[in-house]
């Protein structure tokens, strides 16, 4: 048997709301409030495809053993690079062994359940005994479309293994046709969208149920045996007709999360399952559609291990601490949809040498530190001679991994004077509860909140951009957490 | 136990350029300023100068590296030319090396002199940049201010002072230095301030507000040295000796290791005891009669005077509102301004400090002139509360 044994899933914490969307165009559009419920996800400005990925990866292997992966892959349409692997970068950041088969799987909104359809045929084919495949996704949209209101931001992340399977494979089925609904051309930022009756009636409503019933009859199952349909799908209502075309009860229609996070792109049929596999009772079968020049779709069986699985946040815990943004025009900064003066201390050259990353790329990507094996200190950065100055042993550090160490808040401050995406910069001192510290960046934090003992949790994200030469800095920060309800 | 510097070397003369914003002037023009005061206070010629030791930081702007700049500007009589670099505390560095070069027998008159011209970059603040190429890709994006203002959330948690005591007590910090630079013609601010004005002046690095923070300035200063045995000889009179230089460095203790708590500085307490020993200070809260230091930010003084064993630990807040530290306390600190006031040109600036102290055992201090003053204690850092430089110089009357 071969399937999911783990998921995971993360959104972003800010949710701009719709309403606050419509209220910024009502000058030129005075219905765009009429469908302005609800929010969508919103990438914080130093998050992209990359750094979600990490995320609902982290998410999905909380608490496992990640040395037994073998295979890394990324689906994606928007990957910081065109050409350096960001599955790598992935692998990287989470301290993934560096003999593993890794690839980007791009291009298409099916890019997501394309990829999981190549880890589960590497998993099958025994060449691969544990897969991670995450899929991410944060679109550029213009300013006052209906794709600004539709989309939203995530990431969910996927192990396909043979052992504890939580959701067995059943089978699935492919259909590729160069249906055109919208592209996004080398170089351009944003999508051109062609008309939605037609998308809706020709696209959607002629591929999709074709797919599905090809995977059906593959697998010896009808519409009838569904128990949880997933379709990602920006149309309201399209989802159940197209299940009631293909004899899926209606009941199984999975909610799309429109209302709560938006369309995330070639990650949301990824992010649909893992929040439908949260409650998915064992037993239950799962069918994935992803619609994209075609359609994937793929058959799941819940297996009584659901019961026994770790706990983890999931994309309901990620829907839990979401905060709501009312300023559109953040998330026009934050986009880079809006030319604003940032002042000349973000003129600094942002150059990384590509020679320091590589030595160091433990260090940068991973958070990994030392550990001195003669006084136990932990230590960030490693270094050649020991830290403690009643040790200062020279060559006595092993590596340690600080990422998801517990650690609290020393020192902070909100500072207003540095260049900043979202001022005031805060930062600090980070102590960790097992030994070392570091100066490090906070984000995702509330102005107000931060003070001394706060416990933080360490992230992934963009330290900097170099628009100079279009690459971009990742390392670790902090973001401070609210004290838990006693 | 080395003999120590005490009493081998004597000031012959200092000289300061006026700071501030000097549009009017680059960096040739700031040295030229301070040394031909210094050159006329020593009273000596270009070719009794053995040797000359050069302190700025900045080398994006200002006069770039080497020694050069400084004989070109001087037009030096093709002497030695060291150029010395520890931040902030960069002057120390110049007066470290040529008491150090006379004390050694090297030479007989050596020169010392810093410069910093901050007022081309276009932009108020210190030049950005994290130097390397791993630092830019994993330090926090910080400012100065910002990372001296660790230290207040750290002391905060620390001495269980609240929000309110500690920027109440970093505001009088100011509000003396103000008053102090008011009376000092070289000063680049000149302007007492309230209360009100500092607690309500805009944020800059929480809690630091604008006027926590120092001025940004133009500026040069120099020192020229030699033994007691030259000066007198030359017929000087109420010699002005170095008592104690003191230099201590961080080694990364306090960025990476659990032991420090944030709110001190770790370098200050180890410079200052070494300074005290080799000066011969057993109590330094009833022993040194006034005290410049490093006061980048208000924060930053007010630690200070309980890291150089002033104040005692967690009492700081409490001498400086009960006015130990003002013009009239026991202790004066910042008699000319300080770095808040006078202003704060990197390279000069510990240089700055010693000239004030200099004219202050020497009667010259003008309007700002304390009663007699024996024991003058400079405390010049460069770097930021968990990473830096700390030196700590100790001047005196001769025999003091």
């Amino acid at each position: 048997m071969i399937g999911i044994t783990h998921f995971g899933g993360y959104l972003p914490r800010l949710r701009l709301q719709r309403k606050a969307i419509a209220a910024a165009h009502s000058w030129m559009n005075p219905g765009a409030g009429a469908g302005a419920k609800g929010e969508r996800s919103m990438a914080n400005w130093d998050e992209d495809a990359v750094t979600m990925a990490v995320e609902a990866a982290r998410d999905c292997l909380t608490g496992q053993d990640r040395t037994g992966i073998d295979a890394a892959y990324l689906g994606s349409t928007t990957l910081p690079f065109s050409d350096r692997q960001c599955a790598g970068i992935m692998a990287a950041a989470l301290g993934l062994p560096d003999m593993i088969a890794s690839a980007d799987i791009t291009s298409s909104q099916r890019a997501g359940t394309s990829a999981l359809i190549q880890a589960l045929a590497a998993v099958k084919s025994g060449d691969v005994r544990q897969a991670l495949i995450a899929a991410s996704d944060s679109r550029r949209t213009k300013a006052a479309s209906q794709q600004e209101m539709q989309f939203g931001d995530g990431a969910a992340a996927f192990v396909l293994g043979s052992e504890n399977v939580l959701a067995r494979y059943l089978g699935g089925a492919s259909l590729s046709v160069d249906f055109v609904d919208h592209f996004r051309g080398e170089g351009e930022d944003f999508d051109y969208n062609w008309e939605e009756r037609w998308i809706r009636d020709e696209g959607y409503s002629k591929i999709v149920p074709r797919a599905i019933r090809a995977a059906l009859t593959k697998v010896g199952l009808t519409g009838a045996d569904i128990h949880h349909f997933i379709l990602p799908c920006v149309f309201g209502g399209l989802a159940g007709s197209i299940a009631k075309i293909c004899g899926i009860p209606a009941e199984a229609v999975a909610d799309n999360l429109s209302s709560v996070c938006g369309d995330t792109g070639a990650a949301h049929a990824m992010v649909m399952l893992a929040h439908v596999l949260e409650t998915a009772k064992p037993g239950a079968r799962i069918l994935v559609a992803g619609f994209g020049q075609g359609c994937d779709v793929l058959i799941f069986e819940a297996t009584e291990a659901m019961a026994r699985r770790p706990a983890n946040g999931g994309i309901s815990g990620s829907l839990k601490t979401g905060r709501p943004e009312t300023n559109y025009m953040k998330y026009l900064v934050f986009r880079g949809l809006v030319t604003w003066e940032k002042g000349m201390r973000a003129e600094k050259d942002n150059k990384t040498a590509l020679t320091t990353l590589y030595r160091k790329r433990e260090m940068i990507l991973g958070l990994i530190g030392g550990k001195c094996t003669k006084c136990g200190t932990a230590q960030f950065p490693s270094a050649r001679i020991c830290v403690n100055p009643n040790c200062n042993a020279v060559d006595s550090q092993e590596p340690y991994p600080f990422a998801d160490q517990p650690a609290s808040i020393l020192s902070w401050s909100a500072d207003f004077l540095t260049f900043s995406m979202d001022p005031p910069q805060h930062y600090g001192m980070v102590t960790f509860d097992g030994g070392g510290r570091f100066l490090a960046d906070f984000t995702d934090c509330e102005a107000g909140q931060v003070e001394s003992g706060m416990r933080v949790r360490m992230v992934f994200r963009i330290k900097d951009f170099d628009e100079k030469r279009g690459f971009r800095k990742y390392f670790w920060k902090a973001v401070p957490l609210p004290a838990p309800t006693p | 136990m080395p003999s120590g510097i005490k009493d081998k070397v004597a000031i012959l003369g200092m000289g300061c350029a006026k700071f501030g914003e000097r549009w009017d002037s680059g960096p040739d023009e700031l040295m030229v300023e301070a040394y031909l005061e210094a050159m006329q206070d020593a009273g000596i010629e270009p070719s009794q100068l053995d040797a000359a030791w050069f302190s700025t930081h900045i080398d994006e702007i200002g006069t770039g590296k080497g020694g050069t700049p400084l004989s070109i500007a001087l037009r030096l009589p093709n002497i030695g030319v060291t150029r010395v670099e520890n931040f902030c505390a960069s002057g120390s560095e110049a007066f470290r090396g040529a008491v150090y070069a006379v004390a050694a027998g090297a030479c007989d008159i050596a020169l010392a002199v810093g410069v910093e011209k901050l007022k081309d970059t276009g932009y108020g603040g210190l030049p950005t940049g994290a130097p390397g190429t791993l630092l830019p890709q994993w330090g926090a994006n910080g400012s100065a201010p910002g990372n001296f203002a660790q230290l207040a959330s750290a002391y905060r948690a620390k001495h269980g002072a609240s929000k309110e005591d500690l920027k109440r007590a970093i505001a009088h910090v100011s509000i003396k230095s103000h008053a102090n630079g008011a009376k000092n013609p070289k000063a680049h601010l000149q302007k007492p301030i309230t209360e009100e004005q500092v607690m309500n002046a805009p944020m800059i690095a929480e809690p630091l507000g604008l006027f926590d923070c120092c001025g940004v300035s133009d500026g040069a200063a120099a020192a020229i040295v030699t033994t007691p045995e030259i000066a007198k000889a030359m017929g000087k009179k109420d010699l002005v000796t170095v008592k104690a230089l003191q230099l201590s460095v961080s080694n990364g203790l306090e960025s990476a290791h659990n032991s420090w708590d944030g709110s001190y500085f770790h370098t200050t307490r180890i410079a200052a005891r070494k300074a005290y020993a080799e000066a011969g200070i057993h109590n330094p809260r009833q022993d040194v009669s006034m005290i410049e230091v490093h006061d980048c930010f208000s924060i930053t003084e007010l630690v200070t005077m309980e890291d150089l064993f002033i104040s005692p630990e967690g009492g700081a807040i409490r001498d400086v509102m009960d006015g130990f530290y003002d013009a009239d306390g026991k202790v004066p600190c910042q008699i000319d301004g300080g770095l808040k006031c006078f202003g704060h040109p990197i390279g000069a600036s510990g240089l700055r400090m010693l000239y004030e102290m200099y004219l202050q055992l020497q009667g010259r201090a003008g309007a700002r002139q304390l009663a007699a003053p024996k024991i003058g204690m400079t405390h010049n850092l460069g770097g930021s509360p968990n990473t830096n430089v700390c030196s700590v110089a100790i001047i005196g009357a001769q025999g003091a």
